[in-house]
């Protein structure tokens, strides 16, 4: 029951997002609300069994979703601006030197394995290749790999980032 | 006047960065180098001018009142959000592929994904 509330919730405000504006109660008007109302029930029945899998209902707090904003805002688009220049540099200068390392963050959560995913492929000069759900460990093509981490077998999260533990803010955030 | 300068700055940051990214396509040796350029320059580009257009609504939006400008900034902002999540996986899909498919670094210094059983 309660997945289906949840995504009766989000999808029914990602529909008032959507349609701001449309009149005066508030920011929409009455045929709007209806609409979104029965669209997101409709929704909630279709896609709560893929939207909200297995009982892990963590995400339904609202301050981790404020975290979640505070991160995109602040660490991951610094980082991303400086990996950013760090790849510009290496585009012009031409100065690079690629390969796979693997990383266990040990994150557990899918919802945390896809958001430290998706911030290393944004961030400092890597891309995750593959991901190993069981294990944890993230395989990642490097630009630029740092001569201490060819040898170790296991690099360790930390080592990729400069200013920010990405992978600390995700276990906040996630886990 | 000083919106319409910060706007030009943001648009021009913007396509610079896209612009590197296209060098960076043509300039680097393998597919993984080049996803870099394009993941990465891409969307912080996209970033840029999506501040650039938020800016010009914003500023229509104090100047007429309607609320037409703000819905449109609220857009781009969605819309921003679903290509960096997008842009993201894009490229993890077409990396992940392309290892499957026999692809090998090169050049790579080292290359711990060798032998990983990769199949689900």
């Amino acid at each position: 029951m309660i997945r289906y509330i949840l995504t009766f919730i989000c999808a029914f405000c990602t529909y008032l997002v959507l349609t701001a504006g449309s009149g005066d109660i508030w920011l929409w008007s009455a045929f709007e609300i209806v609409t979104g109302l029965i669209i997101a029930f409709v929704v909630s029945l279709a896609s709560a069994k893929w939207f909200c899998r297995g009982a892990d209902y963590r995400m339904a707090n609202p301050l981790r979703w404020a975290l979640l904003g505070l991160y995109i805002c602040i660490p991951f688009f610094l980082e991303l601006i400086r990996a950013n220049i760090d790849v510009a540099i290496r585009i012009i200068t031409g100065n690079i030197n690629p390969g796979i390392v693997k990383v266990n963050p040990g994150l557990t959560t899918g919802f945390g394995q896809l958001l430290f995913a998706n911030s290393i492929t944004l961030t400092p000069g890597t891309l995750t290749l593959e991901a190993d759900e069981k294990t944890g460990d993230f395989y990642i093509h490097m630009l630029s790999v740092p001569r201490e981490m060819v040898k170790q077998k296991t690099a360790d999260a930390a080592d990729l980032f400069s200013f920010f533990k990405i992978h600390e803010w995700v276990r906040r955030i996630a886990e | 006047m000083v919106a319409e300068f910060i706007v030009t700055i943001f648009l021009g940051l913007g396509l610079l960065a896209v612009g590197l990214g296209v060098v960076g396509i043509l300039r680097f040796p393998d597919v993984y180098t080049r996803l870099h350029a394009e993941t990465k320059m891409t969307t912080c580009g996209a970033i840029f001018i999506c501040i650039a257009v938020v800016i010009t609504e914003i500023g229509a939006y104090l100047a007429s009142g309607e609320m037409q400008y703000a819905v449109l900034g609220l857009h781009t902002v969605l819309a921003l959000a679903a290509l960096v999540f997008t842009n993201a996986i894009g490229a993890h899909a077409i990396g992940r592929a392309a290892y499957r498919a026999g692809v090998r670094p090169d050049p790579a210094v080292v290359d711990r994904m060798k032998g990983v059983n990769t199949d689900d």
